[in-house]
């Protein structure tokens, strides 16, 4: 019989060396963050596992189109054609309003607020760690894809991007237990931060006192505070406000409005590089780049 | 000899590849907590069957991909696949002579280890809420085990390593 393990250094010590390696991984990672760049690279090297493991339903979604009838088809594209036409006529009134909104602020003397540069992302389907949200996105860091990136749906705040690849990035959802979301309450311009439950369904409000001006269906905005979300966006609706004797903090539970449970398609944000002055006559051409 | 070894190498590591794709495949909500350890179990065949060859240096590189393919702390599933490996290669004379069923339940056993300290690492780290369902994939491993040791011995015997 061959002699195992012929070469090299014996069995204990190879386990000896690879559990010390892990430990150093894990704490370097989880503790000091210290493979942000080299993340990338390495990202980029297994994403092509997660395009493999997406095919499957790609060819399923394809064969659905295909097989689609002619009459659902017709449907659908009345169905679409209205509301195209509705949303426009929103976006003409929309147009008017935010050349207002410049105008005033000029007159205010508060700086102008820039469109910002907005992209689709479709969520890839593989799946990830059991014990974090997390989804899996198919665009990376060659379309300007960056970590603490916000990400939107149509219904609301989704989540921030926590690790970037060359084609492919990861976002963290609102819900993750290490995650939190400065938002304000619209009635009334309550701030509170909304931590993560590790529910899909559930965001919290920890630390309000029992006697804060908030009720059951109260929409929260994001805030903008932390820099990192823009202002103004939805995030959920007060679902449950109630306490019990002796506890000093109110028990506030929020329904985020993104059913994140089943997004599939996601807009990735690039915030306004900075606020240009009105004096400015000539905005510099980082804000230019993001005015799309 | 030298090509010998490349193709040895080269069905492992595709062996190891199609795991790891299985291991991010989408499954319906209500089979995803069954999803067997397909990685854990690929690794446990070749450390019993070609010790000299997959050991505990190739789990840990199959863990950190792990890792980065679930986007959990580097270093996790290194940590979590090496020690049950280490086992099974420490005992893989004795693992040789059980029946398929009975190391069906050495893989359960193992399995069990594996998911403890993920939950472990993952503990330590951050709190977390803890899904009894997370357990489930244990026996999906066991059962799947004696089908997945005949599929790799068929492979093992076709390409002819040693």
């Amino acid at each position: 019989m061959k002699p195992i393990f012929g070469r090299g250094p014996s069995l204990p010590i190879r386990l000896a060396l690879a559990v010390v390696a892990s430990l150093v991984l894990i704490i370097a990672d989880s503790r000091y963050h210290s493979f942000t760049e080299a993340k990338v690279y390495l990202n980029s090297l297994v994403s092509p596992l997660q395009y493999v493991a997406n095919s499957p339903r790609l060819l399923l979604d394809s064969a659905s189109t295909q097989l689609m009838s002619r009459q659902s088809l017709l449907a659908q594209s009345q169905r679409m054609e209205q509301e195209l036409f509705l949303l426009r006529d929103d976006l003409l009134r929309l147009r008017h309003l935010s050349q207002e909104n410049q105008r005033l602020r000029d007159l205010l003397g508060s700086p102008v607020r820039f469109d910002t540069r907005r992209m689709v992302a479709e969520i890839m389907a593989v799946d990830t760690d059991p014990f974090s949200h997390q989804v899996v996105i198919d665009k990376g860091s060659l379309v300007g894809v960056f970590e603490g990136q916000p990400v939107l749906n149509e219904q609301g705040v989704v989540g921030q991007v926590i690790s970037v690849g060359k084609t492919t990035s990861r976002v963290l959802l609102i819900t993750d237990t290490s995650h939190g979301i400065p938002v304000r309450v619209a009635r009334n311009d309550i701030r509170a931060i909304a931590s993560g439950s590790g529910q899909l369904d559930r965001l919290l409000l920890h630390n309000i006192t029992r006697n804060t001006d908030i009720r059951e269906g109260d929409v929260l905005l994001s805030s903008g505070l932390a820099g990192r979300f823009p202002e103004g966006y939805p995030v959920g609706r007060v679902s449950r406000v109630g306490y019990e004797e002796g506890q000093p903090f109110a028990d506030i539970r929020v329904q985020p409005f993104a059913a994140l449970d089943r997004v599939r398609y996601l807009l990735l944000l690039w915030p306004e590089p900075q606020i240009i002055d009105v004096d400015d006559a000539v905005p510099s051409p980082a804000a230019e780049g993001a005015a799309h | 000899m030298r090509t010998f070894s490349l193709k040895g190498r080269l069905v492992i590591g595709t062996s190891l590849l199609l795991a790891l794709i299985l291991s991010i495949l989408p499954l319906p909500e209500l089979i995803a907590p069954f999803r067997p350890d397909w990685l854990l179990v690929t690794l446990i065949y070749w450390t019993i069957a070609l010790p000299h060859r997959a050991n505990v240096g190739t789990a840990f590189f199959s863990g950190l991909m792990l890792d980065l393919l679930l986007g959990s702390v580097l270093g996790v599933h290194a940590l979590a696949l090496v020690i049950p490996v280490y086992l099974a290669a420490a005992q893989f004379q004795r693992m040789r002579n059980y029946s398929v069923w009975q190391q069906a339940f050495v893989v359960g056993a193992l399995a069990i280890l594996n998911k403890l300290l993920v939950f472990w690492a993952a503990y330590v780290n951050r709190d977390i809420q803890l899904d009894y369902h997370y357990f489930w994939s244990i026996v999906s491993s066991m059962v799947f085990w004696p089908w997945i040791f005949l599929l790799l011995r068929k492979c093992r015997r076709q390409f002819a390593l040693s």
